[in-house]
């Protein structure tokens, strides 16, 4: 073997290893609370998405692509493919009313006290949300198994 | 409510994000492929139906007004273009059934080919410049990852020339696009065409305009930057190819009829005379070049150089005939180009090569592939009752009404040194006798191949639509007619998109 060739970065601290246990499900949290905040205030899918993605990197450099799959349970590309997806679904509903694509649709409902707005940006948000984790994902999984 | 202007956008969308989620299957991919791209001519065909019966047909998504919303706007000439991507999708995807590499189909083949579609029909229907630069990314994003799939040394070459010439393009077009926002304040391209007309700075109208034709120059392939097209064309798959030479170029070409006829006449006397020169310029050294080759796709790639030059000339005259010319031309030129280059394939796939000295003998133990290729290289050479010959003839006897001289004359010489070029292919890959020393077991027959037939039914498809172009001319000149009608009266399109007005 040669010694010189640089070693596949992989975070042997504990600190590190321990941070991202902790960090992952956090980070996740905050990506959802980030995307459903998305329509009238600072947020939204994109945002959301590399949030998430952040995440999972966080985890993939201390615990390694093995195991940051066996964790997500689901290929990145899966992901992507399941947010263009819903992009797209998201246009539709409002030519089924009879209007031009891409109008938004709104249902209003009141929950308990608090008033609850679902719409098809909804949907489209979270579309974006899972293709740019999807993305993100793949590549730099694909990234690291290359080095490995 | 017209769904058919949105459905060849978003057909391609969706077959692209459904092929990546079947991602792990290619027989999926290839299936939905073919199914989506039938479903893309359909649409195609539809919207050509309702363009004739309205003339226009116009969608604000969302709902929002024009000149603020985005407008999805098709006359006549988009719906053309839209079948004729409609008829290239489905020849590919039949094609890429049989011969696209696993590591291809693997790495994304199939997406990417939807994207581009997608970018390419977006590019055709966007009735607003800013989105006509999203899609023309769309376009160029996808086409970049296809030209570098499989990662072979010239691929690479090719793809740097290619990426560096169109980012270049896009900067240009984008600095435009802010220049004439600047003044005008709007971005429809309805609106623009409105608006120009009452400016009064047509100096920096005149600017403007050579921005915006330097870039769509350089996507078009047009004299003096063309060079990144013969230099990267020949790299990818055969597949890959062929798209790009029947519908890339084609985007970009389409760009300059749009904004040449709606946007930028106010000064026809200083635009158009300067796209006349680029025109022939163009013409002849894309036909020049091709002399020079001997590899069977450069020479190709180096005829869509010339080819661009005649619909440009149709432009440039920019009377009704000429127009007729250059919108015949471009139905004529996307099917045969294509078609030529899925030959290319055939043969490649027959003896193992594109070098011209490397090839020989195809007519003796293949003939009805020889004739194959000789309706559409004839018919690009112009020769009667081909598709070529009427679209040649349509511009030059253009030319010759508004007495362009030196501009006709070297329509006819190209038409000639063109004959030459795929004679030169006929007698090198089909005519001459075999070099020694080459593998013939497939070409011979002696080697089975089961998918070659597969590979052959899109080139005898197109084959027999350059024979209808060309021996029932008569309505595909009327609907070319219709569509130079539309675009030599930029207040229709006006209208439809912006609506009445008082």
């Amino acid at each position: 073997m040669d010694d010189n060739k640089p070693k596949i970065m992989t975070f042997n601290t504990l600190i590190l290893h321990t941070a991202a246990l902790f960090l992952l499900p956090l980070q996740l949290i905050f990506s959802v609370f980030l995307l459903l905040r998305g329509h009238d205030e600072p947020g939204g899918g994109f945002i959301a998405g590399l949030v998430a993605s952040g995440a999972f990197v966080l985890y993939l450099f201390a615990h390694g692509v093995a195991s940051t799959r066996e964790i997500m349970r689901v290929e990145p590309r899966d992901l992507l493919a399941l947010g263009l997806l819903l992009g797209l679904a998201a246009m539709f509903p409002g030519m089924l009313n009879g209007e031009a694509f891409l109008t938004a649709q709104w249902w209003e409902f009141s929950l308990g006290d608090t008033q609850v707005k679902l719409s098809t940006v909804l949907i489209f948000d979270i579309g974006v949300y899972f293709a740019v984790l999807g993305t993100i994902l793949t590549i730099v999984m694909s990234l690291t198994e290359s080095e490995e | 409510m017209s769904p058919e202007v949105v459905l060849p956008i978003i057909i391609p969308l969706f077959a692209g994000a459904l092929t990546l989620a079947f991602w792990r299957s290619t027989f999926y991919q290839r299936w939905i492929s073919l199914f989506a791209t039938f479903a893309l001519l359909g649409a195609g065909v539809w919207l050509l139906e309702s363009t004739r019966e309205a003339g226009f047909v116009v969608m604000q998504m969302g709902g929002w007004a024009a000149p603020f919303g985005i407008t999805i706007v098709a006359d006549l000439l988009s719906a053309i273009m839209i079948v004729l991507t409609g008829i290239i999708g489905v020849a590919i995807a039949i094609y890429s059934m049989a011969d696209t590499p696993d590591k291809h189909q693997k790495f994304g083949y199939f997406p990417l080919m939807h994207l581009l579609l997608a970018g390419v029909s977006g590019s055709f229907l966007a009735g607003d410049i800013f989105n006509l630069f999203v899609w023309f990314e769309v376009m160029l994003l996808a086409s970049f990852a296809l030209l570098t799939l499989g990662g072979e040394r010239s691929q690479m070459e090719g793809a740097i020339k290619y990426v560096t010439l169109n980012l270049f393009s896009s900067a240009i077009f984008l600095s435009a696009i802010g220049l004439l926002y600047g003044m005008v304040g709007t971005l429809n391209m309805a609106d623009i065409g409105d608006k120009l007309s009452q400016v009064e700075h047509t100096g920096m109208v005149n600017v403007l305009a050579m921005m915006f034709l330097i870039s769509f120059g350089i996507k078009a392939a047009a004299f003096p930057l063309f060079f990144w097209l013969p230099a990267s064309y020949h790299t990818p798959l055969v597949g890959v190819s062929a798209l790009f030479a029947g519908l890339l170029t084609k985007v970009g070409v389409y760009a300059l009829y749009r904004i040449f006829t709606l946007i930028f006449i106010g000064d026809t006397e200083f635009t158009h005379t300067i796209l006349l020169w680029i025109a022939v310029l163009t013409m002849l050294t894309g036909v020049l070049g091709a002399a020079a080759q001997f590899e069977f796709r450069r020479i190709l790639s180096f005829h869509i150089v010339s080819q661009i030059g005649y619909m440009l000339l149709g432009l440039a005259l920019f009377t009704p005939l000429a127009i007729i010319g250059g919108v015949f031309y471009i139905m004529h030129h996307i099917i045969v180009k294509t078609n030529l280059f899925l030959i290319s394939g055939v043969v490649y796939r027959l003896l193992g090569s594109y070098d011209l000295k490397k090839l020989g003998g195809v007519y003796k133990h293949r003939p009805g592939l020889a004739i194959l290729f000789l309706v559409p290289a004839l018919s690009l050479a112009g020769l009667p009752p081909l598709s070529g010959f009427f679209a040649k003839f349509l511009v030059i006897r253009a030319g010759l009404e508004v007495e362009a001289w030196v501009a006709t004359a070297i329509a006819l010489l190209v038409g000639l040194l063109t004959l030459y070029s795929m004679i030169k292919i006929w007698a090198e890959v089909f005519w001459k006798k075999l070099p020694e020393g080459i593998d013939d077991s497939r070409l011979t027959g002696k080697k089975t191949d089961k998918q070659l037939w597969v590979m052959l039914i899109p080139v005898v498809g197109l084959t027999v639509c350059t024979l209808y172009i060309g021996l029932n001319g008569e309505p595909i000149y009327q609907l070319a007619s219709e569509a130079a009608d539309q675009l030599l009266n930029p207040a229709g399109y006006i209208e439809a998109v912006l609506g009445e007005r008082p």
